[in-house]
Parts: structure tokens; sequence; C-alpha cells
């Protein structure tokens, strides 16, 4: 069997997906008022700033864009010794009635989204809450689904799906192989 | 993934750089959440922390206290003079009952040097020094070093003068471990009879002149004069440590350009400090210590949780 990490989407192939969701965004929410982008730590970063810069071209505005870090609201967190490196959340604005669009890269069990939206809410009441990923890899172990999806990648649950970024690994791919 | 290797926080003698800048930069991160409206993440739910206090604090027990209920630990405060202490039970036998009822973590401040690694031995749970008599107080230094990162950028590379009561300071000797291992100069100023004899060869420089010492500093930490501590005469009277020792303006002349003054707190004005300079925000940075302090020790309880699994 070919054990090699297989490559299922280029850098082309991410910049169309993150222009189609951007106009998906603009088309569901009638324009961007109200609208405010929280990308979760760390893939989702990068793709709600890219995110940003095209729905602000679009729309000719700035659309104001925040980072979450999960790792306080995570359900494994006091089992286990070892922890994920904890980074700053920055949120810089008010949440109250705002319609909240959460990025991330792949969109697995589900478990990170939930642990988001309870942050989210902790930080106000949003008047929605929206979630677009990249990467839709299936196997959820909660009733979250995506209102925007780049792709969806049928995967079994022993290979690892990585979206690999510019901004932190240096090109642009989705790449998916066997896991250890 | 990250990890502290270890059950307990005893002291920064026995930490690495590693470990004093992952509590550091976890710190950094927990900052954010007491600028929150809602100042409270679900990490640590379930979670029982005891501060158990043999010694009177304010600032340290209410800031462990802070720091827990913001991670949504249940936080339990005893002092002796109010627990069966008073009864004449022993350090280890308060401890092992509390260890019959499963806490998590033990935060222990006793005036004999030692007691937090003698109760980390006997018992499971995870021990944080919160003062151990003249010996260690890891959470205060390790609040310290982030307000000198914050201000100044950086630890390594600058001079670092401590002023006062050395002889008694725990804080003194847990920021001279912390911060010489960081690489920043430490000199030490104080009355010959509150300096250690052997303090230069933790591996810093003493001075009996203020003066001297804080030429050209980045930072200067004045220390507190202990008057619990103060069973024989080290000094004459307060007024004549005030005259030799107090940190006024004309001092902040000689140290380096934006030096910031610290104090661990509580400040006793015009014996250590001048209050102009106490209250002045250019330069004290006293507060920031303060604000600092439950980040740190939201860190310290978080890094421990959770066990070595």
């Amino acid at each position: 069997m070919d054990n090699r990490p297989k490559i299922v989407m280029d850098s082309d192939g991410i910049e169309r997906c993150l222009t189609r969701i951007a106009y998906e965004i603009l088309e569901k929410n009638k324009g961007m008022d109200n609208l405010v982008l929280v990308g979760i730590r760390t893939g989702g970063i990068y793709l709600a700033l890219r995110l940003q810069k095209r729905i602000s071209t679009i729309e000719n505005g700035k659309i104001p864009m925040g980072i979450l870090d999960v790792t306080l609201y995570r359900d494994d967190i006091a089992k286990s010794g070892k922890k994920a490196p904890l980074g700053k959340t920055d949120i810089p604005f008010d949440l109250t009635d705002k319609k909240v669009i959460l990025v991330d890269d792949v969109l697995f069990t589900g478990r990170t989204i939930r642990a988001a939206m309870d942050a989210l809410i902790d930080f106000g009441r949003p008047k929605m809450i929206q979630l677009a990923v990249l990467i839709d890899r299936g196997h959820r172990e909660l009733p979250i689904r995506a209102d925007y999806v780049g792709k969806n990648l049928p995967s079994s649950l022993w290979e690892a799906v990585s979206v690999n970024l510019l901004e932190k690994n240096g090109k642009d791919e989705v790449v998916i192989e066997e896991g250890t | 993934m990250i990890k502290l290797g270890k059950k307990d926080i005893l002291g920064i003698q026995e930490m690495t750089t590693d470990e004093i800048s992952l509590i550091l930069e976890t710190a950094e991160s927990f900052l954010e959440i007491s600028t929150r409206e809602i100042k409270k993440v679900p990490t640590l739910r379930g979670k029982s922390v005891i501060n158990l206090f043999y010694e009177a604090s304010t600032r340290t027990r209410t800031s462990f206290e802070i720091a827990g209920k913001r991670l949504s630990a249940d936080t339990i405060n005893i002092s002796a003079s109010t627990s069966s202490v008073v009864k004449g039970e022993t350090l280890l036998d308060t401890a092992r009952t509390l260890e019959a009822m499963n806490p998590d973590i033990i935060v222990l401040r006793h005036s004999a040097a030692g007691a937090p690694h003698l109760l980390a031995r006997m018992v499971r749970q995870s021990i944080i020094n919160a003062g151990d008599g003249a010996h260690e107080h890891p959470s205060q230094a390790l609040l310290d070093m982030m307000t000198i990162k914050e201000k100044k950028g950086r630890i390594a590379g600058l001079k670092v003068a401590i002023v006062g009561d050395i002889l008694h300071s725990r804080v003194a000797r847990s920021n001279i471990y912390g911060l010489t291992k960081m690489g920043a100069r430490v000199v030490v100023a104080g009355p010959a009879t509150m300096m250690p004899r052997d303090i230069e060869r933790m591996g810093v420089r003493a001075y009996t002149i203020i003066e001297e010492a804080i030429a050209d500093a980045d930072v200067v930490m004045m220390l507190r004069i202990q008057m619990e501590r103060q069973k024989q005469n080290v000094f004459p009277s307060l007024r004549e440590y005030a005259q030799h020792y107090c940190l006024s303006r004309r001092h902040m002349k000689l140290t380096g350009p934006d030096a910031i003054v610290m104090h661990p707190g509580p400040i006793n004005r015009g014996v250590e400090i001048s209050p102009d300079i106490a209250d002045d925000p250019a330069c004290s940075v006293i507060l920031d210590q303060v604000n600092k302090g439950v980040a740190v020790r939201m860190a310290m309880l978080y890094l421990l949780s959770g066990g070595n699994e």
C-alpha cells in the first residue's frame, strides 16, 4: 500500500475555496453589517486573516477579526499532564449582538468547536455563530456542522489530515497521510 | 505538547530556565482573562486547591485564591490562627488530614524553611511553596520576572539591584536564583547586619551603600523591612535605616535611564521607598506586580494540574 502523504488540495485550490467562502458568507448574511470573524488558533487565524482581506476588498470596508485559543475550554485538559502550549486570546471588540463567523482549518470530532462556542459565549451574547472550515473530514462526536465548507474530505480515523499554510509552514497545501 | 516535568513547585533554585520560561509564557496568555467581563474559564472545574497559610498574608493568599477561582477550581483557605494548629496539631498531621479529603493542590506558606519540601515528600498532592521562612518565594520571583520582561522587553543583560534586608528575604533569594538563571546581572545592597556573609557565592555583587548598587541599574527592587523577623536588633532605628536606604527622588538620577522600581509589598512608606517614588507611574511598577501575580499563579496551578501521567 502507498503510505506516502497525498496532497489533496494545492495552493490554488485553497485560494479558490477561500474566495468562494468569502462570497458565500456575504451572500448568506447580506453584506458585512454586524459581522465579525474569529479565527481559532493556530490554523484558523491565518484562514480568518485571508477571509478578512477578501471580504474587506469585496465590500470596501474592514471586517473586524479576533483570535481565540480554546485550550482552556477543552474537555480533556484536566485529565492529562501534557498540554498544548497556551496561546493568547485577543478579541478586541464586544461580541454582543454580533454575527460571529468562527473559522478553523479542519472540522473533525467537533470538540474544538464546542469549546470555541463556550468561550465565545463567555465574551458576550452573539446574535448568531456560524462556522467556516477549509476541510470537513467527518467523524463527528457532537451534533455540530459547518455553514461554509471548503472541501469535504472523507477520511478514515487513522489517517491524519493537515492543512499547511504559507504563514506557518512555508507553503499552502492540504495533505492526508497514514497516521502513526 | 508541553509539560512541566514536576509534581511540585518548591523553589526557583531547582527550576530550569525552560521551566521558568514556560511558566512566564503561559502566564502571559492568562493576563487577558482578568480583563474580561466574565473573568473565569472552566479549565480546572472539579479540582480543589487548599491554601494552607501558617503566616499572615493578604496579597499572596488572595492572589492564589483569585487565580484558582478564575480557573474554576474550588479554593479553600486555611489559616493557622483559626485551625486545629492552635490545638497543637503538627504540620504533617494537618497535611495528612487534608490529604484524606483529596484536594489536588496544596499551596503552603510556613515560617520554617523547607516545610513545603517535607510536605511534598509526605503527601501525593502537588505542593506549591507560597513562602517558606527566609528560604524561597517562587511565585513572587516569577511575577517579578514577568513584570521585568514586560517593562524591559527582556531579562538577559539587565542590571537588577535588590536593596534592603537581604538576610531575612525569601523574595531576594528566589529572585537571585531566577534572575541570574535568566541572564541578568544582580547586585544586592543593605546594611552589613542584614547581608548574609556568603551572599556573593550566589553569583551577585554585594554593597553596603545603596548609591553604589543602583548605579546604572535597569531595575531597582526594594525589599520590605520585616518587623516580624527582627528578633535581634540589626539596626538602631527605622529612622536611621530610612536615612541610608530609603529610595527617593535623588537616587533616580543614578540609575539607568527609564529604570523601574519594584517592591513585593506591603510597603513601609518612607522606610523603604519615599511615597513620591512609590506613587510615580513613570517608574513605579508595584501595582503591575500585583496584577501579574494573579496570571503567574494561574499558570502555576494550570501547569501542575493533571498530574504526571
